[in-house]
């Protein structure tokens, strides 16, 4: 390998204005027209982003002591129940949790409009939530039932934890049943009337630095619009290397990450609750890593492109809710974002469950940031793990 | 097939008055409401489906009443702050009238190919996709 970089040298870059940023999309025109040799000695940091429904999402959130205290026990935000079982003051709002008189799917498929994820979004557009919460009372807080208005600004704290964001892959899903089925990939149509797929592709932070060589643990990255951290690999961190039928490498999947940041910081735009027919509520969050060019092979990975990046195809008619394995075989993201894909002798149209504009625009913002001299990047304490370390998932018995 | 919907618009005056009941009650008329709304000037919108043999002498009891009577002509409309451009419709959209424009995959809409099925109202994650009577 011809160029060496380390963080160091390249915060050096950043902070004087020196420093070569480009995003994933246009590394790709680079390295077609000088090779990766040459790019790799001119480009120091790749941008990368998505935008998309992240269901293990939500927020802790600290309210504050009133007066008398109180140790929640249980508590509501705009009707939506967070979790009071952590420390007196402190509540957890998942993003797909919803209204206790939500009808759910009893009108089957159920609307789903507001949950946890919507409650988020509002917080961050600076609108006034309703609280409400109840407790068992004790002697140091004796308070046991309350009732007021907050907003986000007022209160001491809420830190966006999400415990699995960023699939660095994801299935196209597809149904090859007589019925409809509605799923968090969306409506799918019975016979193979439509297929959704949901990762950036060649945009998609985790399918750029594929086997986790400058991810990891404090990885300072764009989060909901404000800067955020990742914290850990998100659950179901389960890396592998797909091939098709012959052996073939087709690229990585599993990988998933753990994602903090300061609610305070971001906004309604990058974060936005989200409703899917029949399936439930959820929270659009918008994520952008950069990658620095460490070394050529770096950069080769950050290059690939949307004909070189696939998705497996999944029945989710039967397969997938029964958990049986196996796959319909493999597409290109090129060939999804073409409109159609060709499966079992018939042309499917497909749609994305993702926002690619998005997901370029936020790649964008964080070059912007980069080359501000605003935005350092942060040497990882410890990589996340890939396909060497054999985690496996494990099934509930 | 849903009978023809139709807007009827009170005046603040008869917007208290039991119009709807002789429809039903005088008229034999089988009505569905479909929306309702009375604004702060005690004006009422009314959307209904409505039919029955004695349709027409029921619209003509509505004008002499002071009842505005329109036929619907309804129309789906985008937000497009809140569209984030995914593309969840359009693969769902019967008619073509939401689509993705390429390179860009910015979805589009094409209000003249609109069927108003108002299969999008539903199906779009962030509700981007709203109706307007």
């Amino acid at each position: 390998m011809s160029i060496k970089r380390t963080y160091t040298e390249i915060n050096s870059k950043i902070k004087s204005g020196q420093a070569v940023v480009v995003t994933a999309e246009e590394l790709i025109g680079m390295v077609k027209d000088k090779g990766i040799a040459a790019t790799a000695e001119q480009v120091d940091v790749v941008t990368t982003g998505t935008f998309g429904p992240m269901c293990s999402s939500g927020a802790f959130i600290n309210l504050g002591h009133s007066k008398p205290r109180m140790k929640i026990q249980k508590a509501w935000l705009n009707k939506v129940p967070a979790y009071g079982g952590i420390a007196a003051a402190d509540v957890f709002l998942g993003a797909t949790e919803l209204p206790e008189d939500d009808p759910l799917n009893n009108s089957y498929p159920g609307e789903f409009r507001y949950g946890g994820g919507h409650v988020i979004e509002d917080m961050v557009a600076g609108k006034t939530i309703k609280y409400k919460a109840v407790a068992y009372g004790t002697d140091c807080y004796p308070l046991k039932e309350i009732e007021t208005e907050i907003t986000l600004q007022e209160i001491n704290e809420a830190i966006l934890m999400n415990p699995r964001n960023a699939y660095q892959n994801y299935n196209c899903a597809v149904n090859l049943s007589d019925r409809t089925v509605y799923t968090y990939m969306g409506m799918l149509k019975p016979g193979l009337g439509n297929a959704h797929y949901s990762t950036a592709g060649q945009l998609s932070p985790l399918l750029k630095d594929p086997d986790f060589r400058t991810i990891g643990i404090g990885t300072r990255i764009f989060l909901g619009g404000g800067i955020g951290y990742v914290i850990w690999n998100g659950t179901q961190h389960f890396p592998e290397h797909i091939t098709d039928k012959d052996g073939k490498y087709l690229g990585s999947a599993g990988g998933t990450l753990s994602v903090l940041g300061d609610l305070k910081q971001m906004s309604p735009k990058w974060l936005k609750g989200s409703s899917f027919l029949g399936y439930g509520a959820s929270l659009t969050v918008g994520i952008g890593i950069p990658i620095p060019v460490l070394d050529e092979d770096i950069l080769r990975f950050a290059a690939a492109s949307d004909e070189e990046l696939y998705a497996p195809v999944v029945d989710y008619g039967d397969a997938y809710p029964n958990r049986k394995p196996g796959n319909l075989g493999y597409v290109s993201y090129a060939e999804l974002k073409s409109g159609k894909i060709s499966l079992n002798g018939k042309e499917i149209p497909t749609a994305s469950m993702s926002s690619y504009k998005k997901a370029r625009e936020i790649a964008s913002i964080l070059k912007g940031w980069i080359l501000k001299g605003d935005f350092l990047l942060s040497q990882p304490a410890q990589l996340l793990p890939n396909t060497t370390s054999g985690i496996v998932g494990k099934a509930l018995k | 097939m849903s009978p023809p919907k139709i807007v009827l618009r009170f005046t603040a005056s008869i917007s208290d008055k039991p119009i709807i009941y002789h429809l039903v009650k005088d008229y034999d008329l089988v009505v569905n409401i479909v929306k309702a709304n009375i604004n702060p000037h005690k004006e009422g919108m009314l959307i209904l489906e409505l039919s029955g043999e004695k349709y027409q002498e029921g619209l003509e009891y509505l004008r002499s009443q002071g009842v505005t009577v329109q036929p619907l002509t309804q129309e789906i409309v985008r937000n497009e702050d809140r569209c984030s451009s995914c593309g969840a419709c359009t693969a769902i959209c019967p008619s073509g009238a939401l689509y993705i424009e390429r390179p860009g995959m910015e979805v589009k809409f094409d209000s003249d190919k609109c069927v108003v099925c108002q299969l999008c109202l539903k199906i779009c994650p962030l509700r981007a996709m709203e109706v307007r009577f």
